[in-house]
């Protein structure tokens, strides 16, 4: 059998694919990760998904194919897409977080793809960060694993708002409903400890089973396909949505004083730059200024639609919503610089000099406790020294340790002394403002990652 | 539980409810991407080709900075090889904007010596990434902004959104910084330099899309229109002044686009009869085969040779 001839995609689907991708309408982008323990079937789910989707070109996939033979591959080995870079060929593993792409028509995807070695906790952790769903794999034949507790540990520590658990090769268990109930039963008890909320479903990566197809062999399951959840979970923009009633936290990055003296228009322009990372801010609205705690009102939202081209009078808008750019302009004339973050009247967060938070070390330098570190939260940074460790987390076992300091991938609860102020939240109230990185002034480099709470 | 989603929603007014599409959201990423250089880098320039994804970045820092001047400059790395309709738009694009376009050529730095070319037919391309870091040395850039895409490629796809150079340049695939919810970290030392993608998320589709929203003008050799073609190779060659016809060379007259418009050495158009940018949608959203594969001359050769052209400097 040659690997080409395994491969013809059945075509309908082709056709009907080619006609929903053609047309353009929108329920957003959901943002996912995968994550598994090694040879659960990761690559070749999501290989199997951008395949069944058609998220990969004949060439593409003509390259998969001569590298399958060359391997002496009897089939063509989906997995060889997402195996990136030229020391992860060499030694057949995923070594780093990857991104990829696929788009049903209704919606667009972003993958993260995210190896499951043991070793690799800060890959997931990053890839987890953006994350709206994490699939969570589980190997029919092997069950829930330490690994398998390991992850849903991560993506509840993280956060994410929404959990698939896919059991994969059920072809190899017969496409036994039992197996399958066993291992939803094992899940659901140790689930219950982490308090997640979850879906269950059986697949075969690698036959496409229940992935966008249902198949012949799962007729015993009659839930929805991997895919139908991917398209009817809650967006990132669309959890955005239903929390517009959240209060306003926008974080100033940059402010726009164009001083044009030609311009009267422009000469005493102060427009400040920002996201909106929760809430909504609408024309009128009063609002604080933190960390000064100054108000004001809001007198303008910008942001230049389709038509406008720059007059500085264009882009006008009645209210911005979680998730958009803008630009906003203040009644009062107040300082406000980078760093600072314009919030709603109710509800404000904490504005303080101590934070406590979980940390997941990055780095392969170990957190040295009596060194200076910078920690960058929403676009304020500021020093900062470990006040102290708390415990760490065993990630294996979930018990908490006592620990003098920190090691690449270790999770602990410390607290850091700040130079500065932050406006903060708790990370389960607000993935933006519960957020925050630590940097290694003398590298640069990005060291930990931090869930203040 | 953790539904923090529709379940927990109270009754939403009309204003709030609307969605952002994954144009807007893609939009909004984009033009925070681009603040978070300016805030946080003293000397970034954006790399403008007068290419579809760098016409795309141009709208989005208009998006970004207006009703201000952009914190940057624009700067094209010329190989020399790029066609009029290209080089023009360049020029006219800038004009209309009003910003400063810095152009640094391939052939300055061959005429000094740093760039040398094993063959006088040699294509330049690979070249660029030398011109490029001597810009980047005489102005002092921090951040070199770029219109990558992570569907582009494999190499380019576990590359992070502010990705870190050494000083000569070097992108080190298994020394990335980690990047984390939308957190980014732009320091470096002096030397050092920062590239930053801030379409990074986006597919070809989302380009064509977005051109088509914001009715973005574009170079006219992406539209179908008739050129002398060679076929070498599964690809169309085209027949120009740097590209002559070799001996027992077919040449056809084809109508044909072009998906980049990259070096005239190494950029091929595919056959279209599009005309409209939505007719380019349309194809795009049935192509199947993609846009590197489609129109690559040189680098076929190796699935690993973008890798290894980023490991040395290359954009
Ligand atoms: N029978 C069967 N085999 C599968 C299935 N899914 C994956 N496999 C096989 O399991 C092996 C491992 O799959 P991969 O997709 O490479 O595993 P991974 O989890 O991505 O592993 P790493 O990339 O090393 O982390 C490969 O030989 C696959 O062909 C399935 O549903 N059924």
């Amino acid at each position: 059998m040659s690997a080409s001839e395994t491969l013809t995609p059945p075509a309908a689907t082709t056709a009907s694919a080619n006609t929903i991708a053609a047309a353009t309408p929108d329920s957003g982008l959901l943002r996912f990760l995968t994550c598994g323990s090694v040879d659960d079937g990761k690559s070749t789910l999501i290989g199997r998904l951008l395949y069944d989707t058609r998220g990969i070109l004949a060439d593409t996939l003509h390259a998969i194919e001569r590298t399958s033979q060359k391997r002496g591959l009897s089939a063509v080995d989906l997995s060889l897409l997402t195996d990136g870079l030229q020391a992860e060929r060499e030694q057949g593993i995923t070594i780093d977080v990857a991104y990829r792409y696929f788009s049903t028509g209704t919606r667009k995807y972003i993958i993260a793809d995210a190896p499951g070695h043991e070793q690799y906790t800060r890959n997931m952790v990053t890839a987890a960060s953006t994350a709206d769903l994490a699939i969570i794999l589980i190997d029919a034949r092997r069950g829930v694993l330490t690994q398998t507790r390991r992850h849903s540990y991560l993506a509840k520590l993280m956060n994410i708002p929404r959990l698939v658990v896919a059991v994969n090769k059920m072809d190899l268990v017969g496409y036994d409903a039992a197996r399958f109930e066993e291992i939803r039963a094992d899940y659901e008890a140790f689930a219950r400890q982490l308090d997640i909320d979850v879906r269950f479903i059986p697949i075969s990566a690698l036959n496409g089973d229940m992935i966008v197809e249902r198949g012949d062999s799962l007729a015993w399951y009659d839930g929805p396909t991997l895919l139908e959840l991917l398209e009817s979970a809650p967006a990132a923009h669309a959890a955005g949505r239903a929390r517009h009633h959240d209060a306003l936290r926008f974080p100033v990055q940059y402010v726009c004083r164009p001083q044009d003296s030609a311009n009267p228009e422009l000469h005493d322009f102060r427009g400040f730059m920002g996201r909106v990372e929760a809430g909504s801010v609408a024309v009128g609205e009063r609002v604080t200024v933190l960390p000064s705690g100054r108000e004001t009102r809001v007198r303008e939202i910008r942001l230049l639609s389709a038509d406008s081209h720059d007059s500085a009078n264009e882009g006008q808008r009645a209210r911005a919503v979680t998730g958009e750019s803008v630009t906003l302009l203040l009644d009062d004339e107040i300082d406000i610089s980078r760093g600072d973050m314009i919030v709603g009247p109710d509800n404000a967060p904490t504005v303080t000099r101590r934070i406590e938070a979980m940390l997941c070390w990055l780095s392969e330098s170990p957190l040295d406790p009596r060194r200076k570190y910078l920690i960058r939260h929403t676009t304020r940074e500021s020093k900062a020294l470990l006040d102290g460790i708390d415990y760490r987390i065993d990630i294996n076992s979930l018990e908490r340790q006592a620990a003098t300091q920190l090691e690449m991938n270790d999770i602990a609860r410390v607290s850091f002394r700040l130079a500065q102020p932050l406006a903060v939240d708790t990370y389960t109230d607000q993935r933006a403002t519960g957020a925050f990185i630590v940097i290694d002034e003398a590298s640069n480099n990005t060291v930990g990652a931090g869930m203040i709470g | 539980m953790n539904a923090l989603a529709a379940s927990a929603a109270p009754a939403i007014d009309a204003a709030a409810t609307k969605e952002l599409s994954h144009l807007d959201w893609l939009e909004a990423e984009a033009i925070h991407i681009l603040r978070e250089v300016a805030g946080q880098c003293s000397r970034p320039a954006l790399l403008f080709s007068g290419g579809k994804d760098s016409i795309c970045l141009l709208r989005l820092a208009e998006k970004a900075f207006r009703p201000g001047r952009f914190p940057f400059p624009l700067l094209h790395i010329d190989t020399g090889h790029n066609y009029r309709e290209v080089i023009d738009f360049r020029d006219r694009r800038a004009a209309e904007l009003g910003e400063r376009l810095i152009v640094r050529s391939v052939e300055d730095s061959m005429a000094r010596g740093t760039v040398v070319l094993k063959s006088p037919g040699e294509s330049r391309n690979k070249h660029q990434s030398v011109t490029l870091l001597e810009a980047i040395e005489e102005h002092g850039f921090d951040a070199c902004i770029g219109g990558a895409r992570r569907d582009e490629e494999k190499a380019r796809a576990k590359e992070r959104i502010f990705s870190f150079r050494d000083e000569f340049g070097q992108w080190d695939p298994k020394n990335q910084r980690p990047e984390l919810w939308n957190l980014y970290n732009a320091r470096s030392g002096p030397g050092e330099n920062m590239r930053v993608f801030p379409i990074s998320n986006w597919t070809e589709l989302d380009v064509w899309q977005y051109i088509e929203r914001e009715r973005l003008e574009l170079p006219s050799i992406y539209f179908a229109h008739l050129r002398p073609i060679v076929r070498r190779n599964g690809l169309l060659a085209p027949v120009t002044p740097v590209t002559p016809a070799q001996p027992g060379d077919v040449v056809e007259e084809l109508q044909v686009r072009f998906r980049t418009v990259g070096d005239i050495t190494c950029t091929a158009p595919v056959e279209s009869s599009a005309t409209t940018v939505a007719a380019i949608i349309e194809e795009t959203a049935v192509t199947t085969i993609s846009e590197r594969g489609a129109t690559r001359l040189d680098d076929q050769t190796s699935e690993a040779s973008m890798e290894q052209r980023k490991k040395e400097g290359y954009f």
